[in-house]
C-alpha cells in the first residue's frame, strides 16, 4: 500500500468510522470530522502537482486477483490528477457547505456522510485506477452511492423515483461498459490501460473494435447524461443541494467524460469514434440548452444546463480525437478542441458548483426554488447575488470570466472542423459551428432567465413562508471560493496552462506531446469567434426581451422532457409486458404444465433421435408370441382404451384394477413369479385404497364425472405413446446390434454359490443389490409417515400456515 | 329409531378361519423367499392383507383390540433391523450390507440354511406390513 493507494482507500475507512463518531459526538456537527480528509488529500495531491506538470507519472501496483490480471494499480498522470483535484477540492468545499446546509438536529448525518465518503472514495478510485476491472468496480460503487445520496430523503416519493431512475440508467450503462472492457481484454490481453495503449495496434486491427467501442461509450454516455440517457439527471435534483453540487455538476457526471478522455488514445483516430462522440455531444448540447430554457425550477435549469455543458465537452473530445487520426501532423487545428475540452471541464466544475450552492442557499433561505415565485432578491441577499452573477456570466460566456475563454475556444474547435480533411467535413462540418452558436444562444437565454427572474424585479414577501435573509457566512464560503476561482481563471488562465492542462493533453494525446502549445489570451483580436459571441449575446438578449411573447406557448409551459414519457412508457410497458407474458404461460393449471413438459420432451428427444438418425426396427431377435399373449394383450389394450371413456369413477377404479391384474398375468406369462405375486397384492391393496379415497370425496361436488375432450391433449398423448414405442423399438434394435452380454448370467451362475439361495430375484434384492431394497423400504416408510401427517396432523383451518 | 346392525355371521365365521390361513401363508412366503417365490415384501403385504380382511369384516375397534400394536413402531423397527444387518457386516471389516450364509444340521429339521439375509428380509417384512397398515388404517379411520 503506497500513499496513492491510501488516497483511494482512506474515504472508505473514514466512512466506517463515521457512525461511531456520530453516535458519541451528537453535539458537534459530524461534517467537521469529515472535512479534514478531503482537505488533506487535496493538499497531498497538489504537493505532487509539480512532478506531474514536469511530465512525470506516478504508478504503483498492488496485486488483487493476479491470476485474472486484476491488480489494484493506481496511476496518476495529468488527467487523473485533474480529476482527483476536482474531486478532493470541490469535495472539501461541498462538505464545508453541507455542514451549514444540513441541520444536525433534524437530519440523519451519519448516513449522509457515509454515503458521500463512499462516493468520494469510489470517484478517486475511478480516476486513479489503471486496471479496467478495478475502474469498473469503483464505477459501480459511484452508481450505488449516488443513488443512496439521491434518495437521502427517502420519505419522499420523488426522491425514490429519481434514485431508481438514475440507478437503472447508470447501471445499464455500467454493465455494457463491463462488456466492452471484457472485449478489450480479449483483444489486447490485458486490463491495464497503459499496456493497452502501448499495444494499441492489437485493438485497432481487431474485428471487435467497434463493438467494444460502442459498449464502452454506452457506459460513458449514460454516466455523463448524454442524449438520450440524460433524463435521469434532472430527476436526481431531488437530492440535497450539496449532493447536486458535488455529484451532478463536478464529479460523477464527469466520470463518463474521464472515461472518454482516458480511452481516446485507444479508440480515438477512428472515424466511428469521431462521429459518435462528437454528434452525441452536439445533440446533447443543443437538447440540454433548449430544455433548460423551459424549466421553472432553479435546480432543474441547472441540471439541464449541466447536460448541455457536458455535451459541449464531449463534442470537443470527439472533435479533438481527430488529432490522432491525422497522426504526426503537429497542427494546432486538431488539438485545440482537446485543450478547450479540458479547460471547459475545469471551468464548468467551478462555476456550476458555485451556482448549485447559491441555488441551494436561495432554496434554504426562501423555501422555494420556483422562478415564478422568486424575484427581487438582489438587495436582500447581496453576497449570494454577487456569486450567482459571476457564475452565470461565466456560464453564459461573457468576458472577463473563464466561461468566455472556454466558449471562444469551443467556437474555434468547431470552426476548425470545417478544415478537417476527412470525408465530407468541408461541407458537413458547417453543422458544428452552427449548432454551437444556437446552443450558446439558448445558454445565454437561460442564464439570463436564472439571473433576472431570481434577483431582479419586485420582492414579494407573500410568496415565501419564511422571513428571507442572507445566508450564514459558513454557507457562503464555498460558493465564494468557487466564484473567486472563476474570476482568477478568467483573468489569469495561463496559470492553468502548463501546470495542469498540458499534462492532461499529454495523457489524452500521448503521441504528439512535444508540439502542443497551451496558451490562453483573454483578448485575441477580432476574429470569427468573437463575432459569433456577439451574435450569441445579441440574439440571446433579444429572445429574453421577447420572453413575454413566447412564454405563453406550449413549448415553454410544458416543461417535462419528452424522453421522460418514453422512459415511463417503456418502464411501464416492460412491467406490463412481462406480466402479460407470465400470465400467458403461468396459467396455474397443472394440465397446462403437463402439456408443456410432454411437448418439450417429445420435441427435444424426437429431434435428437432424428438428428442422430436413431430410428430402427429389428425383427431378427423377436421371440415367438404365444396365443395366451395375444389374448392377454387384447384384453389389456381394450381395458386401457376404455378408461378415458368411462363416466363413472367407481367403474374407472374397477377397470384400472383389471389392467393391474392383466399386468400380473403378463408377469406370470413371462415367468416372473415374485413380480406376479407382488403385483396381485399391490393391485388389491391399491383398489381398496382407491375405494377408501373415493368414499371421502366431498359430498357437495358429487356431480357425474365427465371426461373432457381436447384434440390437443389427444394429439399429445398419441405423440407421447408413439414416441415411446418408437424409442423402445429403436433401443431394442440397437441393443441387439451392440451385442453385449447381459449381467444376468452372473447372477444365475452365482446365486447359490455366493449367496446361498435359489430364488435369484430375492437374492438380488436382499444380497447383491441390498442397498436398493434398504432405501426402497425407507421410501415406503416416508410415504406412510406422509399419509399419517397429512391426515392426522392437518390444520383445522384456524392456524396460520 | 335405533339403527339396525347387520349380523354377518357367515362372513365373520369365514374370516376367522381364512385369516389364519392367510397369515400362515404369508409367514410361509416370508421364510420361503430365499429359495422359492416369496420374500419379505410379498410376505409383509400378505400379512397386511389378512389384517385388512379382518378390518373389513369386523371394525376398527375390534381390530385394535385383537392387535394391540402400534403399527408406526413396526416401520421404525423394520428399518432399524435392516440397517443394523448392514452395519454388523461392517463391524467385521466387510463392506456395508455384505450377507453371509451357512448350512447347519438341526435335529428333526434336517439341513437348514441360516443366512444374514433373513434378518434383512425381516426388516423389509416389518416395514411393508407397518407402512401398508398405517396407510390403509389412517385413511380408513379418517371417517369423521
Amino acid at each position: 500500500m503506497t500513499a496513492l493507494h491510501w488516497v483511494t482507500v482512506s474515504p472508505f475507512l473514514l466512512a466506517i468510522l463515521i457512525p461511531i463518531i456520530y453516535k458519541y459526538t451528537k453535539r458537534i456537527h459530524t461534517g467537521w470530522f469529515v472535512l479534514p480528509l478531503p482537505l488533506i488529500l487535496f493538499i497531498f495531491l497538489i504537493s505532487n502537482l509539480p512532478d506531474i506538470s514536469n511530465g512525470d507519472v506516478m504508478h504503483y501496483s498492488m496485486p488483487w486477483v493476479p491470476s485474472l490480471g486484476i491488480n489494484f494499480d493506481v496511476y496518476l498522470d495529468g488527467l487523473s490528477m485533474l480529476f482527483a483535484l476536482l474531486i478532493t477540492g470541490i469535495g472539501t468545499l461541498v462538505i464545508l457547505y453541507s455542514i451549514y446546509y444540513l441541520s444536525k438536529n433534524s437530519e440523519k448525518l451519519n448516513q449522509f456522510y457515509v454515503y458521500i465518503l463512499m462516493f468520494m472514495g469510489a470517484m478517486l478510485g475511478v480516476v486513479m485506477s489503471d486496471n479496467l476491472i478495478v475502474l469498473y468496480v469503483f464505477w459501480e460503487v459511484t452508481s450505488v452511492s449516488s443513488s443512496l445520496l439521491i434518495s437521502y430523503w427517502y420519505q419522499r416519493e420523488k426522491s425514490i423515483q429519481g434514485a431508481l431512475k438514475s440507478m437503472y440508467i447508470t447501471v445499464f450503462g455500467g454493465l455494457s461498459m463491463l462488456g466492452g472492457f471484457s472485449l478489450i481484454y480479449v483483444m489486447a490481453g490485458s486490463f491495464s490501460i497503459r499496456e493497452i495503449i502501448a499495444n494499441v495496434d492489437l485493438v485497432t486491427t481487431s474485428s471487435l473494435f467497434v463493438p467494444a467501442m460502442l459498449l464502452i461509450l454506452l457506459g460513458a454516455f449514460t454516466k455523463s447524461a448524454q442524449f438520450p440517457f440524460h433524463i435521469w439527471l434532472p430527476d436526481a435534483m431531488e437530492a440535497p443541494t450539496p449532493v447536486s453540487a458535488y455529484l451532478h455538476s463536478a464529479t460523477m457526471v464527469k466520470a463518463g467524460i474521464y472515461l472518454i478522455a482516458r480511452l481516446t488514445p485507444v479508440f480515438g483516430g477512428s472515424p466511428e469514434w469521431f462521429w459518435i462522440v462528437s454528434v452525441a455531444g452536439l445533440v446533447t448540447l443543443l437538447w440540454g440548452s433548449v430544455s433548460a430554457v423551459r424549466q421553472k425550477d432553479l435546480k432543474s435549469i441547472l441540471a439541464f444546463s449541466t447536460i448541455s455543458q457536458l455535451g459541449l465537452i464531449v463534442t470537443l473530445l470527439g472533435i479533438g480525437s481527430a488529432a490522432i487520426y491525422f497522426d504526426g501532423v503537429p497542427d494546432e487545428l486538431y488539438y485545440t478542441a482537446i485543450m478547450a475540452a479540458v479547460f471547459h471541464l475545469i471551468n464548468h466544475a467551478t462555476f456550476k458548483g458555485s451556482l448549485f450552492m447559491t441555488a441551494g442557499i436561495i432554496d434554504h433561505e426562501t423555501g422555494t426554488r420556483d422562478i415564478r415565485k422568486l424575484g427581487g432578491l438582489m438587495t436582500i441577499m447581496p453576497i449570494t447575488f454577487t456569486i450567482s452573477l459571476v457564475g452565470l456570466l461565466s456560464m453564459a460566456g461573457i468576458p472577463p470570466f473563464n466561461g468566455f475563454l472556454s466558449k471562444e475556444l469551443f467556437f474555434t474547435g468547431t470552426l476548425n472542423v470545417m478544415n478537417y480533411e476527412m470525408i465530407d467535413l468541408s461541407t458537413w462540418g458547417i453543422i458544428f459551428p452552427v449548432v454551437a452558436v444556437i446552443a450558446s444562444i439558448f445558454t445565454f437565454l437561460y442564464c439570463a432567465i436564472l439571473f433576472f427572474k431570481t434577483f431582479t424585479g419586485k420582492f414579494k414577501p407573500e410568496n415565501y413562508d419564511v422571513k428571507v435573509h442572507e445566508a450564514p457566512v459558513g454557507m457562503l464560503i464555498s460558493p465564494a471560493i468557487l466564484g473567486a476561482l472563476v474570476i482568477i481563471f478568467g483573468l489569469f488562465p495561463n496559470i492553468l496552462s502548463y501546470t495542469i492542462i498540458h499534462p492532461v493533453m499529454t495523457s489524452i494525446l500521448p503521441n504528439i506531446t512535444e508540439q502542443i502549445e497551451v496558451n490562453f489570451s483573454l483578448w485575441h483580436g477580432f476574429n470569427t469567434e468573437l463575432f459569433m459571441t456577439f451574435i450569441v449575446i445579441a440574439v440571446g438578449a433579444l429572445l429574453y426581451v421577447l420572453m413575454k411573447k413566447w412564454s405563453q406557448t406550449q413549448f415553454y409551459l410544458n416543461e417535462r422532457d419528452p424522453f421522460n414519457n418514453l422512459y415511463d412508457h417503456g418502464y411501464n410497458g416492460l412491467i406490463k409486458g412481462s406480466q402479460a407474458i407470465t400470465r400467458v404461460q403461468m396459467t396455474g393449471l397443472l394440465r397446462d404444465y403437463f402439456v408443456y413438459m410432454y411437448t418439450f420432451i417429445i420435441l427435444l428427444a424426437g429431434y435428437t433421435m432424428f438428428r442422430s438418425d436413431a430410428f430402427a426396427v429389428d425383427t431378427v431377435n423377436v421371440s415367438e408370441i404365444s396365443p395366451y399373449m395375444w389374448a392377454l394383450s387384447v384384453v389389456f389394450i381394450l381395458a386401457t382404451l376404455a378408461v378415458p371413456f368411462i363416466n363413472n369413477r367407481i367403474t374407472v377404479i374397477v377397470v384400472v384394477g383389471v389392467i393391474g391384474f392383466m399386468m400380473a398375468l403378463f408377469f406370470v406369462q413371462f415367468r416372473a413369479t415374485d413380480l406376479a405375486l407382488t403385483q396381485l397384492l399391490i393391485e388389491s391393496v391399491q383398489v381398496v385404497l382407491f375405494m377408501l379415497v373415493f368414499m371421502h370425496l366431498p359430498k357437495l361436488k358429487k356431480e357425474v364425472f365427465k371426461p373432457g375432450f381436447s384434440l390437443v391433449n389427444m394429439g399429445i398423448s398419441i405423440a407421447v405413446g408413439a414416441f415411446v414405442t418408437i424409442m423402445a423399438l429403436s433401443a431394442f434394435a440397437m441393443g441387439s446390434e451392440a451385442g453385449f452380454d447381459t449381467i444376468a448370467e452372473y447372477f444365475i451362475a452365482n446365486s447359490k454359490e455366493l449367496a446361498g439361495g435359489y430364488n435369484i430375484v430375492n437374492v438380488v434384492l436382499v444380497d447383491f443389490r441390498g442397498l436398493d431394497t434398504l432405501l426402497e423400504i425407507l421410501v415406503l416408510a416416508i410415504a406412510a409417515l406422509g399419509v399419517v401427517s397429512l391426515i392426522k396432523l392437518r390444520f383445522t383451518g384456524r392456524e396460520d400456515v | 329409531m335405533k339403527q339396525l346392525k347387520t349380523n354377518n355371521v357367515m362372513l365373520h365365521t369365514l374370516v376367522r378361519i381364512v385369516s389364519f390361513v392367510v397369515l400362515a401363508f404369508s409367514i410361509y412366503l416370508f421364510f420361503a423367499g430365499h429359495n422359492n417365490p416369496g420374500g419379505g415384501f410379498i410376505g409383509g403385504l400378505m400379512t397386511a392383507a389378512a389384517f385388512v380382511l379382518l378390518y373389513l369384516s369386523f371394525n376398527m375397534k375390534t381390530l385394535k383390540k385383537a392387535l394391540p400394536f402400534n403399527f408406526d413402531l413396526l416401520i421404525g423397527g423394520g428399518l432399524l433391523i435392516a440397517f443394523l444387518t448392514g452395519v454388523t457386516s461392517m463391524l467385521f471389516g466387510f463392506p456395508f450390507l455384505t450377507q453371509f450364509f451357512e448350512y447347519v444340521q438341526i435335529p428333526f429339521m434336517g439341513e437348514v440354511e441360516l443366512t444374514t439375509a433373513l434378518p434383512f428380509d425381516l426388516g423389509v417384512y416389518l416395514v411393508v406390513l407397518g407402512a401398508a397398515l398405517t396407510i390403509i388404517l389412517t385413511i380408513a379411520e379418517d371417517d369423521k
